[in-house]
Formats: C-alpha cells, structure tokens, sequence
C-alpha cells in the first residue's frame, strides 16, 4: 500500500515549532522523543505507520486553540486523531505535522433527559455515552463495532455507522451542534441546540470531512429512547443468493428492520469458535434480521420477518428468546473483526456499499477474486443497507502478499462502483483508498472538493493528503487504467 | 434532455463572462421563500421525470424539474413516500425546489429533515460544469457531503438538475389525538413523551389545543393511544389538520402579519413574543408580527434561531430573512460560495446579502 503522505511535505522549522508549543503547553502534553511518539505512529489501518513531527495531548479548547494558530502561523500540517481506531488512516500522522490527541478532552458536559440531548468533547467514548443516558431509558444511537473505544470526535469525521443505522440513522442523523476550530485558530459553531441552524448545513458537511475542515472540541448528540424490546430473527441459507433474495424481500414487505446483517460461511466458521455464538455451521450464509419497540409491535414484526425469509428459502429460522441470547447472536457479529484477526497474520477490511439487489452476485465476485488472488476472504455485511465488509486475510511478512491484498480489495471496490455503489460506506477515505476516488469521481468532482477545502483551510494545513487525491494523482491512476484496459482488451 | 443541460451550461458560462446574474426557478411555488430573487429568470422546470425507483433499494433518482405532485404518486404505488412531509405549496413545486429551500413538515421531529434523506445530486456549477456528489446508496463517505449541503442552500451554490433520496415505506397505522393544555403544560409533556419510547410523529400546539400524530405498527399505535388518553380525532379531520400545517393552509398563517419561524431546543420555554403555533416537539415555533432585533435576539438567547418566513419584500430587505452569522462563519459562506460559483452569478442575495 502507497502512502501519498509523502507528496505532501512541507518545510517546517521543528525547533521554532516545539519552543513555540512549549510556551503555550504543559510539559506533559508535548511529545517529541521518538520512543514517545512510536505509539502514535499509525491508526487502526497499521499498514502504514508514520511518525508525526510532534505530538500534542491538549487538555482543552484553549490549548486546541494555541496549538492550531501557532501551527497556521507556522505553516506547520496538523492530524487531529481520537480512539485511533480508524480503519482508512485518516488518523495516519503527517512526517512534517503535529499529530493532535483530543484523548484527554474526555468530559462528558451534561446529559439531559428533558431534552433528549447530551454536550460530550472529542474524546469521550461511544458506548460511555449510551451508558451515562441509560438511567435516563435513553441511549446514542449509532454503534459502530469498535463503539467500546472508538470517540465521538472520530465518529463525526468519519459519519460513522454501525449495525442499526438502516433504522435509526447514522452520526449525521444524530448530531445536532458540533463545536469546532478552524484551522486559524477561529472558534466556530456547526448546527445548533435546535433541530437546524441558519445558513449553509455545514454540520452535514462536516460530518464525514476526516479531519480536513475543522478541529472538533464538543459535540451536541441526540440521544434516543430506549425501545421496550428488541428481538433477532437469525436465519441460516444454504445458498447466498436466497439470503440475498431474503434481504430484498424483507424491504419489499415494508419492513424497515432495526439492524439486518448478513454473515458468509468464512465468517461464522471465525466467529463460532471464537465467541459461542451458536450460529449454524452448515449454512453458507446466515442472516440476522433485528426488531425493536413495544412488546406488540416487536411480536407483530418478528411474525411478519418470519413469514417473509420463510419464503425466502430459509434453511433454518431460530428467533431469540431472552436479552441474552438476543446479545450472543449479536456478540458473533460484533466480533468478526476480531475473530478474522485471530485466524490471520494481518487482514484488509474493505467497505464498499452496493444496491442491495447486487449483494449475492458481488459475494460470488468475490469468492472467484478469492481464488484468483489466492487470499483467503470472509465476508461480513450490513446488508440492510448495502454496505460490506470483506475482510481480506493476508500475511505481511510474505513478500507480496500486502501488494496483492491491496489489489484484491481495489478490484472490489471498482466493482462496487461499477454497481452504482461507493469505495466507502462508513470507514472513510483517509490514506487507504484515496487514489480510488479517482475511479468514483471525475476530474470536476475532484477539483470541486478541493475548492471546498479551501474555503475552510486556505493553506491546507488539517490533515493533508488526505481524503481527496491530487488531480495530477487523478490523471496519472486514470492513464494507468487506460492502459491496462488497452492491454487487457487485445486478443 | 441533454441539449436542455449543454444550453444552460452556455447560458451560465455567458453569464460568468459577462458579470450576468442568474434567478433560477422551478415550480416558483417557494419564491416568496428567502431574499427576493434578482438577475435574468433561470426557468430549470422543464427537465423532469422519475429516472430510476427500486422500492427495494429505498431509492428513487428524479430530475430536478419533476413536480413533488408527480413524484409522490409514483411512490405511493408502491406503498412509499417522503417521510419528511415537504410543503408542496402549490401543484407546481419540483424537487429541486424542494432540496434547493430545504423545508420539512409535521413529520420531521420523528423522521427528519430533508437533507437526512437526500442520498445524491447532479448539480451546474458557476462555470457550466455537471458535477455528481453521493450516489444511490445509503451509506457512502467518499468525498465531502455535497448533497446535504445543498439542502437549503436557495440556489446559492449552483442549479440542481438531478435529486436521489431515501424513501420509506408509509406507516401501517396512524392516529391523532387532542388534548386542552397550556402553552407551558405542552411543552413540558411533548419533551417528556419525547423522552419514552412512543410513536409520535407529529405535535402541534395552538391556542390552548394540543394535537398529537401517532404512526407507526397498528399494535405500537394502539398502545400508545391507551397510554396516552386525548380526545381521537376523526381520521379526515385529522388529515385535514396536518394537512393544513404543511401547506401552511391553517388560520393560524392567514393574514398579512410577518410570519416568523423560529428553531429552537425543544425546552426552550415559551417566549412570550406574540400568536405562537408550536410544531415539531417544541423545536419549530411558528410567530405572528414581532419586532425584528427583539425576535432575533430572543431565539438566539434560547439557543436557536429565527427566520423572517413571509413578510413584504421591504420588512425582508430591512431586516434580512436569515438570522445573521457570527464572522467565522460569514467567512466560511462566503468562501463556500465562491468554490462553486466564482463569479456569484446564482440567486444573489437569495439567503444572505453578501452569498
């Protein structure tokens, strides 16, 4: 994998930059020994590891705000970084830039039951805000799987999702006010404590812009009630295509389901020894399909799903009969991430998203991908809502086997755009997939995107090469396309 | 349809030459929305009909010029619709209108917001050039979030030619109640009830009366309903009420008084400013006449804003429509803007003087 991180130095005078973060912060939160900085060097996509120029751990708004305007004034590149768990690098430090922690702006300001709301900084936890609302018999929706240390910083510049966002939406959808930093330092307001704000709907667009238009010191999140219950309908198939079939029919019923998730057979023979889940082993693909609110409509809705994948073909059908083993046939999903870890040196996770009626013929793609690059593959889907996760297993220490990784997922997800989908449905850009924006857009796009970075961040000095590849990059990947292309169509 | 698309992009870069303003207009149903419209008339309603809808995708893509009207029964053949309830104001109004004002209805505190089921745009920008952001699926973080963006933007930013939007399947169940209660009472139960597990997707406080829309499973409605207690209305009536909320067809909208719309934090307390209309859970709060600076600083006191709905062109020329910005952010429109229309030649002055 290429780091482009590379075309984007800059001529920074370390030894001004440290004494002048040195005036404005604790000694503590300035790293600038190797040893100290070494854990910083990468985020969850560890295929690429980079030490940043400096690390900066402020403790407040204040501090956020003198490390940016020495930086701008300095022309010195800034990496705002969270949790880390960031599966695309956009927490990948810059080697000219101040890598910025806003680990330790971890508050949560207030919770408050009345209006459904609670103010937290960057760095608090996902799953610590559902839990500080739980009393209350609220809780914050979106739960992607790392939720145990991922942030809510991180989660808004990614727009992460999770496995019940076809229902309840995903951060952009529970967001109500971020407050932020410009790169210069100007303290600025993105929605408000309302349901919308004047002007431009710049919280939309900050969700998801990866660190490159703002630096996030509080955010406002919606905090949802409770349902009353919720309960899981798994289904085993012993053809994808029929669980495929089955996840179209469901919508085709006007189900919305809460959560609707599809696993391959490598992914529940990783998961099963790995967590208990007690999925079917048998199956070629299973299916879990989640109903929640009150006990009367849950019943109702679990009826109607049944009756639905039943038609479907369904091999076998098991509902969950109590809160726990509803949370142990989740528990299997939430760690396939973790199970795929254990059966391999290294993995890639992909995150294309597809029209959901594409799903069984993408899954046989990429089974024949699979053999073609001789790399094992399980496949973990939110197929509610598109979005798959191949986790692409490899071993780093095999000359080769990175590169050719690399290029099995990018052909994956030329295919997703090829079915009118996307190269991310929640993991984001970063420095993973940025030369395959280049197949997603054209050279217009490209160049607006970069028009609208300037518009926040005239130097470009949040988060550089990420996200938006250069469009010299853009026609360099496109004559390479081109080319290859040519070769391929000659007899 | 493509030739309509390269004769706008001529007349568009024609304009960028020539320092020529532009005034775009779909339906024209909203042109009474936002600062008054200025530059040569930019009619864009021609280009319409549905381009793709697989109810099983939730997801249909329709040129900018398709009439909501339109739009909205090819949906309901398949059981569907827009849950946001935009305001159609009249037969003609088209879907890029309806992104372009960003305006949702009753149903908005249970479901949201146009910009949260806009999906993709095909968009001219200020140079003539077709630009493509999102696309048809519902999760998709690659590039910056243009289409969202773009809800509520006038026109500012460029002239929407093509709109993809999540769509849901219409509730099977769907009841309203009344309840005599105060001002103060009703917002106090409308953020308690918000705070349980009730279906509720509409509220509307007026002049002592309190209404209710529950919608959802016929078993969760039901439930509520017995929860809940209230007066049930008669289903015709009922629609009618909603109905007349989202066109604005209720006597409540009637008369020549400026109508203020205010966005605020649902607990914020009654502000004592005039005739109140309260929808959205307590966060849209409908007023009659008020003074300007009074009204703007009372919103933003509570945590909100206030936007100056209708009103002569005169009161909107002296006062402005839009609740005005901090700096920080006039700075980040006014850049904004000219990353997509350099020479400013889109609705100027449509949302702010300076866009």
């Amino acid at each position: 994998m290429e780091n482009t991180l590379a075309e984007h130095r800059r001529n920074v005078d370390r030894a001004q930059l440290i004494r002048r973060l040195r005036a404005v912060l604790p000694a503590s939160a300035l790293l600038a020994e190797e040893e100290e900085m070494r854990p910083y060097d990468c985020d969850g996509l560890t295929a690429i590891r980079q030490l940043p120029l400096l690390v900066a751990l402020p403790e407040n708004e204040e501090q956020v705000q003198a490390i940016l305007r020495i930086c701008h004034e300095l022309r010195a590149p800034v990496v705002p970084r969270g949790a880390a768990t960031g599966l695309s690098g956009g927490a990948t430090p810059h080697p000219d830039g101040v890598l910025v922690s806003l680990a330790k702006l971890k508050k949560i300001i207030a919770v408050d039951p009345l209006s459904r709301t609670a103010i937290v900084q960057p760095g608090v936890r996902n799953l610590a805000v559902s839990e500080a609302a739980a009393p209350y018999g609220l809780y914050y929706a979106p739960d992607p799987s790392s939720q145990i240390a991922c942030t809510i910083g991180g989660n808004v510049a990614e727009n992460a999702g999770g496995v019940h966002c076809l229902k309840y939406g995903l951060t952009v959808h529970n967001v109500l006010r971020v407050r932020g930093l410009t790169i210069a330092g100007d303290i600025v307001e993105f929605g408000s404590a309302a349901l919308d704000a004047p002007g431009y709907d710049l919280l939309a667009l900050l969700n998801g812009s990866e660190g490159l238009l703002a630096m996030i010191t509080e955010v406002t999140v919606r905090l949802t009630p409770k349902p009353e219950l919720a309960q899981v309908v798994i289904a085993s198939f012993d053809d994808v295509r029929k669980a495929g079939d089955a996840v179209a029919s469901i919508i085709a019923a006007g189900i919305i389901p809460a959560g609707l998730e599809m696993m391959d057979r490598k992914a529940t023979h990783a998961v099963e020894p790995y967590v208990n889940a007690g999925y079917d082993l048998q199956a070629e693909a299973i299916l879990l399909c989640e109903s929640d609110g009150t006990p009367e409509e849950v019943a109702e809705e679990i009826g109607r799903m049944q009756a639905v994948i039943e038609r479907s073909g369904a091999a076998g059908i098991r509902v969950s009969q109590n809160e726990a083993e509803r949370l142990r046939f989740w528990a299997g999903r939430k760690a396939a991430f973790p199970a795929v870890g254990r059966l391999t040196p290294d993995y890639l996770c992909m995150d294309g998203t597809i029209p959901r009626r594409r799903l069984a013929e993408m899954l046989e793609a990429i089974n024949a991908l699979s053999e073609r690059f001789g790399l094992r593959c399980a496949n973990v889907f939110h197929a509610g809502d598109g979005n798959l996760h191949p986790l692409i297993m490899y071993d780093a220490n095999q000359p080769g086997e990175l590169d050719r990784a690399a290029a099995f997922g990018a052909e994956i997800l030329e295919l997703s755009v090829r079915f009118g989908g996307t190269i991310t449905g929640e993991h984001g850009v970063g420095v993973e997939k940025i030369m395959l924006m280049a197949e997603q857009f054209g050279l217009p796009e490209i160049d607006a995107f970069h028009r609208l970075k300037t518009a926040f961040d005239e130097h470009g000095l949040l988060n550089p090469g990420k996200g938006v590849p250069t469009l010299a990059r853009c026609r360099e990947y496109r004559q390479a396309r081109a080319g290859t292309a040519t070769a391929s169509a000659r007899p | 349809m493509d030739a309509l698309l390269d004769e706008w992009a001529g007349r568009i870069r024609e304009a960028a030459g020539h320092g020529g303003k532009l005034a775009i207009r779909g339906g024209g149903s909203k042109s009474f929305y936002g600062g008054a419209e200025s530059g040569e008339p930019f009619a864009v309603g021609d280009y319409r009909g549905i381009v793709a809808h697989e109810p099983t995708e939730l997801v249909v893509t329709a040129r900018a010029g398709t009439r909501l009207v339109d739009l909205a029964a090819a949906l309901a053949e398949k059981g569907q619709w827009l849950p946001f309830e935009p305001p159609v104001f009249g037969p003609q109004a088209t879907v890029g209108g309806m992104l372009a004002c960003g305006l949702s209805g009753p149903r908005r505190q249970a479901m949201g917001a146009v910009r949260d089921f806009v999906l993709g745009v095909r968009l001219l920008d200020g140079r003539g050039e077709v630009l493509t952001f999102g696309g048809q699926v519902m999760k998709n973080v690659a590039g910056y979030d243009v289409p969202r963006l773009l809800a509520g933007s006038l026109g500012t930013l460029g002239v929407i030619i093509e709109v993809s939007l999540k769509v849901l399947p219409r509730p099977v169940a769907e009841c309203s109640l009344r309840f005599a209660i105060d001002e103060v009472a009703a917002l106090q139960r409308l953020n308690q009830w918000g705070g349980r597990p009730l279906p509720i997707s509409a509220s509307a406080w007026h002049d002592g009366v309190l209404t209710l829309r529950l919608s959802g499973a016929a078993a969760a409605v039901a439930a509520a309903q017995r929860t809940l207690a209230g007066e049930l209305l008669d289903e015709p009536v009922a629609d009618a009420f909603w109905q007349s909320l989202r066109e604005q067809q209720h006597t409540f909208f009637a008369g020549d008084a400026p109508l203020w719309r205010l966005g605020l934090p649902t607990v914020a307390p009654p502000l004592g400013l005039g005739p109140t209309l309260i929808e959205w859970g307590g966060a849209q709060r409908w007023l009659r006449g008020g003074e300007a600076d009074a009204v703007r600083a009372a919103a933003a006191k509570a945590g909100g804003h206030a936007t100056l709905f209708r009103a002569d062109a005169r009161l909107k020329a002296a006062v402005g429509v839009f609740q005005p910005l901090p700096d920080a952010l006039a700075r980040i429109h006014r850049n904004l803007k000219l990353a997509f229309d350099p020479q400013r030649i889109f609705n100027p002055g449509r949302m702010y003087p300076d866009l």
